[in-house]
């Protein structure tokens, strides 16, 4: 779907198309299950972008750091040892240091392991480019997944319970959409972000072709779930 | 393996190659997983058994220490390091004196399984409070069982005998073993009521095997 | 003890359903179900990695992760990745025919996060050998029903008016909150009759 040319690979440029323009949960669809299933509350968003992000972020630095020495053969299980060792390390840290959020989360934040968003970074960008590229890409593409987490947990509190962060907003006369909170919220909510991005996108992708002189945008093909 | 020649090892890294990168990669895991295991155990023990003290004192009025029991050889008896989760805790007051028992139990609820603790006081045969501790009853009905203030009450001093009794509200007859239903949430109410006497059942008569001699005051 | 087990196996199957409760599987769930046939296929394998993955999640729990408990989490990924290639040699020597209807997606299901889900909330819960079973057998037949009963509703999707924005994720991702909305009916099927 990318209009635009490849951009050069500088921090910034790398550090931006996770945050946006190739945004891990909106663009390529990818980690829905965390998403979805801790988005309740704005607060376990937040936890939950917190342990992505370290273990991201941990695991590009580590793989980039170790590209050379890592034979190709072996690579996945390679990275899956990594990847397993950081999720581990925030699940006992966690559990340490935040026992009430960790209830909460349960299980799912050891099932960062198999968020494929991960193991994708690793084998598609860490694994060939230099610390500070990877660095960049880790960060932004984390990042992207936190603020995607952090919306949709935003909303889905704010609908389904009247508050954020678990303060409430509207006082007592407000009945909550307490489905919002329930498994179908996540569903129906996710597929409402996700369709106003595309009419974002695709407004802009229109009017820049109609700067650009070209009468009439093709129409957009479906993006297909990965 | 053995009877290929050498003449491919340029191409490929050799078997033993890939093993030591996979021997090194565990090695190095396995180094950082114990230290942070051996790290966070104590802390995250802590928190536990801080959890667990704080619903020990809020079910049974005056706890200020506990030991835990396990069911052996026709008897309740402390239960050592190697049991895992023991289902009954012994609660004593602050001079050392047993003040009643603490029952961990659970069974299935409207939406999965309910997990709950109860406060019992064996002389009289009453609870003497509940809170639940894990459930995924739907927010805003089924969740009333541990937010509703008017529902929990009710376990503060409630009769088991013959057993605990759901009633509608406003249509009991006032004896000492009921308990109101919540309105909107009766499914959750009776699977709450369900788990006490099924736990109850299995646990009143052996509350009198404990040997006083035996089980004290941490 | 019998009626504990029917719940474990209804809860898994229809009221916790791995899918449209818990959001396990997404992935093959939004993939591969474009068609009634292919959903069944993959979810038959699935349900057969899943009886492995509990009885190996069963063994590592019982005989080894008492001493260790920090190497759950990769011994878990290591155990469910291996065995699913060596059931895959197996079949394949084996029967080739179900290796022919299983084959392809036993790769694409090691990935799949119900797997490992369901071996640490077997664990959560503390199921036994038994217990375990039926949950690892109530847990992947709920997810073939999500995923055929997916299927069958993007086959009709295909067919009907949508405007063009709306196609693709986003509209499987509304079929699928309906869907998880009617499972939600399921519901108190057992503390009902308390």
């Amino acid at each position: 779907m990318s209009a635009l040319g490849k951009d050069p690979a500088t921090f910034y440029n790398e550090f931006v198309k996770g945050i946006w323009k190739e945004n891990p949960i909106f663009v390529q669809v990818l980690g829905m299950c965390p998403m979805l299933a801790v988005t309740n509350s704005a607060i376990n968003a937040v936890a939950m972008g917190g342990a992505t992000f370290f273990v991201l972020v941990g695991s590009s630095l580590l793989v980039s750091l170790l590209r050379k020495a890592i034979p190709k053969q072996v690579r996945i299980t390679t990275y899956i040892i990594i990847i397993a060792t950081f999720v581990t390390v925030a699940d006992f840290t966690l559990q340490a240091l935040a026992p009430a959020v960790h209830k909460e989360l349960g299980a799912f934040i050891a099932l960062i392991v198999v968020n494929c968003l991960i193991l994708g970074r690793q084998e598609a960008f860490a694994s060939k480019a230099p610390l500070r590229l990877a660095l960049a890409d880790a960060v932004g593409m984390a990042g992207g997944f936190a603020l995607a987490l952090l919306s949709l947990g935003s909303v889905r509190e704010v609908l389904g319970s009247g508050s954020l962060f678990g303060f409430s907003l509207f006082g007592p006369r407000f009945e909550p959409w307490v489905v919002m909170i329930l498994p179908p919220g996540g569903f129906i909510m996710l597929g409402l972000l996700l369709l106003v991005f595309g009419w974002a996108k695709e407004r802009r992708a229109r009017r820049a072709a109609v700067e650009l002189g070209e009468a009439g945008a093709g129409g957009p093909a479906g993006r297909g779930g990965r | 393996m053995s009877e290929a020649p050498n003449t491919q090892e340029p191409k490929e890294p050799s078997g033993a190659r890939l093993a030591l990168t996979l021997a090194f990669a565990g090695l190095i895991s396995g180094v950082a997983l114990v230290f942070t295991y051996e790290l966070t155990k104590p802390v995250i023990a802590r928190n536990r058994e801080a959890a667990l003290r704080a619903a020990v004192g809020r079910v049974v009025p005056g706890a200020k220490s506990m030991r835990k029991l396990v069911w052996r050889d026709g008897a309740l008896q402390p239960a050592s390091a190697a049991d895992k989760d023991a289902a009954v805790l012994i609660a004593f007051d602050a001079r050392g004196a047993a003040v009643g028992f603490a029952i961990v139990t659970e069974g299935p609820g409207f939406q999965d399984t309910i997990r709950l603790i109860y406060g019992f006081d064996a002389s009289t045969n009453t609870i003497t409070g509940m809170e639940v501790l894990e459930s995924r009853e739907t927010p805003g009905l089924g969740d009333k069982i541990y937010k509703d203030p008017d529902f929990v009450k009710q376990f503060k001093k409630l009769s088991v005998q013959p057993s605990v009794k759901l009633v509608k509200k406003g249509k009991g007859s006032g004896t000492a073993n009921e308990v109101d239903a919540i309105t909107g949430a009766t499914i959750s109410s009776k699977a709450v009521i369900k788990i006490i006497n099924t736990a109850d059942k299995t646990w009143r008569s052996r509350l009198g095997t404990v040997d006083r001699n035996k089980v004290r005051a941490p | 003890m019998d009626k504990s087990l029917v719940w474990i196996f209804f809860s898994a199957l229809l009221i916790n359903n791995f899918t449209l409760s818990y959001f396990l599987g997404l992935c093959p769930f939004f993939g591969v179900s474009g068609r009634i046939a292919t959903a069944l296929r993959l979810g038959l394998a699935t349900i057969f990695v899943m009886v492995i993955t509990s009885l190996c999640a069963w063994l590592l729990n019982t005989f080894v992760l008492p001493y260790a408990p920090y190497l759950r989490l990769i011994s878990f990924i290591v155990v469910i990745a291996s065995t699913v290639q060596f059931v895959e040699m197996a079949i394949k020597k084996l029967s080739p025919g179900l290796f022919r209807a299983l084959g392809i997606f036993l790769p694409l299901i090691t990935t799949n996060c119900a797997i490992l889900g369901l071996a640490l909330f077997q664990t959560s819960k503390g199921y036994g050998l038994l217990a375990g079973l039926v949950y690892a057998v109530g847990a992947g037949a709920g997810f073939t029903l999500a995923l055929v009963l997916m299927a069958g509703l993007r086959e009709e999707a295909e067919l009907a008016k949508v405007p063009a924005i709306i196609r693709g994720t986003a509209l499987n991702l509304i079929i699928a909150g309906l869907l998880s909305l009617a499972f939600m009916g399921f519901a108190g099927l057992f503390s009902s009759s308390a």
